[in-house]
């Protein structure tokens, strides 16, 4: 019974076990009980980071080799297939290739700067894995604001591409990385507006608290089902957050025909790889907000009974919208620069004011017959 | 003193050396630039001080408002303005000294008078999480302030539209 | 945490961070410079607000009135940068400067 439970609910058991096998032999040796909880508090924490460090890049190559194989099908191509099995081993080489490569300082960069933006595009991607729950009590951090906190890491990507566009010394890289500036700013709004909706409808801000939300209907219990406002916010959301990550169609800070590849054009080697797993993790982060607060996270049929499943519904839906992203990539033009404000402030951002309006309406007349059944029960 | 007090006061000493030593940065810094990133050091400093004193919510807003949208407000104004930032250029118009004095004289006195004053040392226990009651005091005791400052909002959006038009 | 750090402590840190912030505001020639320094100025008071909110309230969960005074000075700051924004980038286009001492039209 004990293996069985072990195999069900995996990540959470082994976590378990090491903490208290942990707390039992620091207890063996004569140390003070409150001493042992801070040791093990912070041994704990040690392993927590340390997974998720390792788990970030690992799920930035395999985005890497998703996309690429993707994409060369939606072109009738084949896609990486030299290293190891269906390409398997591509993101491995393309590592080594990034680490090996020369790493070109131009001349009059600015040394600050132009050091410093790779890091500072990565730091908050990585922050932002902490508050994200990968399966049932599986969340590093369980942080009552943890959705704002999210939006808060998501607004820091400006800095960086502020810092690498005037690093650079270079116009291309300015270019891209006002626009890029400016684009972020823009589509931050209607991304804020739609995350809000389920905010609303769950009544809390708290990540987790939102997935809890939705475990009505055998884990089906979806806020993307609570026709009208659900869908139009995913929509507003995927749009928006494709946006704010700079991807196609509207990738016009790295517009290459225009821009040679905007605010990391002087950035080489190792640095660009940084641009390039923030770009990813982006990726990422984006989609597995979407799958928590449209699309239940980790709730699914059964995951009450075998917590092991809901690790396999929040990767399943994570990359179910990602390979969207990719499909976007795939098959739209990119936008022009008028086009993309104009619909970020005269479509998206009315959109959704009147979609809070509806659902405040909606929420409101909804508690209003249920205190009028309660009344009447009573 | 036990070893948690020498932990918080260590951490505490920490921060508040990174904030001060962003803002000197922000005000000394010749580069408009650089003095622009040492200000996101700086709220960032800030917000660290905001968690210490227990106001999650305030120090998340710090880092969605002042890092999310005003430092990002500078950094596109330094730039617009960009052709002036020559780095021969002196920073400081020609009363700095006397600003130094005074503002110098200003501390000693505002520390002073802070040692001097009795102050309560330690604040009632925060028993549950404060973000709700913060809405729910938004929307009852301080809702007048809170409509006020959305129509300021909007006269700003409007006003900062029609001055930066060309 | 606020029973090992007495509040002068982020008293003495608020004055410090409000100096920093007003002699970059008196002694900057570039006017942009100039609004960091307010910028600083106001997030020095707003540590003031926030520690004695958490150090003086009877009970910090009714009475966030140092909270909502923070949030309320965070607004308005952020419409001040917009609004100083918007007027140092409309000098620029008319005098070519950002340089305060040399933004003297109304001097005589």
């Amino acid at each position: 019974m004990d293996i069985l439970s072990f195999i069900l609910n995996p990540f959470v058991s082994l976590y378990n076990l090491i903490r208290d096998a942990l707390t039992a032999l620091l207890l063996s040796f004569g140390i003070a009980s409150d001493v042992v909880a801070i040791i093990v508090f912070l041994v704990m924490g040690l392993i927590v980071v340390t997974a998720i460090l390792i788990l970030a890049p690992v799920l930035m190559m395999y985005t890497t080799l998703l996309e690429r194989k993707v994409v060369a099908r939606m072109q009738d191509r084949i896609g990486p297939n030299r290293v190891g099995k269906f390409g398997l081993l591509q993101p491995i080489a393309d590592m080594i290739k990034f680490l090996t490569k020369e790493d070109i300082v131009p001349e009059g960069v600015d040394r600050v700067s132009h050091l410093l933006a790779p890091i500072v595009s990565v730091i908050p991607v990585v922050l932002s894995f902490a508050v994200l729950s990968f399966g049932v009590g599986m969340g590093a951090v369980d942080l009552n604001l943890g959705l704002l906190f999210l939006m808060a890491m998501g607004s820091m990507a400006t800095i960086a591409v502020f810092m690498a566009g005037f690093g650079s010394h270079n116009k291309f890289a300015l270019i891209g990385g006002m626009r890029a500036a400016a684009q972020i700013i823009s589509y931050e709004i209607p991304q804020i507006f739609a995350v809000a909706i389920p905010v609303m409808l769950a009544g809390s801000i708290s990540l987790n608290r939102v997935i809890e939300q939705q475990s009505g209907l055998f884990g089906l219990g979806w806020f993307f089902f609570y026709v009208p406002v659900g869908p139009i916010a995913f929509f507003v959301y995927l749009l928006a957050a494709t946006a704010e990550i700079n991807r196609v169609p509207f990738d016009l800070p790295e517009a290459e025909s225009e821009l040679v590849a905007g605010y990391h054009t002087e950035y080489s080697g190792m640095k660009f790889g940084l641009f390039y797993l923030a770009e990813f993790l982006n990726m990422f982060i984006i989609s597995a907000i979407a799958a928590s607060i449209f699309f239940g996270g980790w709730q699914g049929p059964f995951v009450q009974q075998v917590p092991a499943l809901g690790i396999v519904y929040f990767f399943g839906k994570t990359f179910l919208l990602i390979i969207i992203q990719l499909w976007f990539r795939g098959s739209l033009p990119r936008i022009r620069v008028d086009q993309l404000m104009n619909f970020g402030w005269k479509r998206l951002v009315p959109v959704m004011i009147g979609t809070i309006l509806f659902t405040a309406v909606l929420l409101w007349f909804y508690r209003g017959v249920l205190d009028y059944l309660k009344g009447l029960g009573g | 003193m036990d070893v948690s007090t020498i932990i918080a006061q260590l951490l505490f000493f920490l921060v508040a050396a990174l904030t001060l030593t962003a803002a000197f940065l922000t005000v000394l810094a010749r580069n408009v630039f650089h003095a622009a990133l040492a200000l996101v050091g700086t709220f960032f400093g800030v917000a660290a001080i905001y968690l210490m004193l227990e106001a999650e919510f305030l120090a998340i807003v710090q880092i969605l408002i002042y890092i999310g949208a005003i430092a990002v407000l500078i950094l596109f104004a330094v730039m617009l303005t960009r052709g002036l930032m020559q780095h021969d250029q002196i920073s400081f118009n020609h009363q700095w000294a006397w600003v130094a004095l005074v503002v110098g004289t200003l501390f000693l006195g505002m520390f002073i008078l802070i040692l001097q004053v009795p102050w309560l040392q330690s604040g009632a226990a925060v028993t549950a999480d404060t973000v709700p009651s913060l809405g729910q005091q938004l929307m009852t005791t301080y809702l007048l302030p809170f409509e006020v400052v959305s129509v300021l909002l909007l006269a700003t959006l409007v006003g900062a539209f029609i001055i930066a038009r060309e | 945490m606020i029973t090992q750090i007495p509040l002068v402590y982020y008293l003495a840190l608020a004055a410090a961070l409000f100096c920093i912030g007003s002699f970059g505001a008196l002694s900057r020639r570039n006017a942009i410079a100039v609004l960091m320094g307010i910028e600083l100025m106001l997030n020095a008071v707003n540590i003031n607000l926030v520690a004695f909110w958490r150090y003086g309230a009877a009970d910090p969960l009714v009475d966030q009135a140092g909270i909502v005074f923070a949030l309320f000075v965070i607004t308005l700051a952020a419409a001040e940068a917009a609004i100083g924004l918007a007027l140092i980038i409309a000098i620029y286009r008319s005098r070519d400067t950002v340089n305060v001492e040399e933004i003297n039209l109304l001097k005589w």
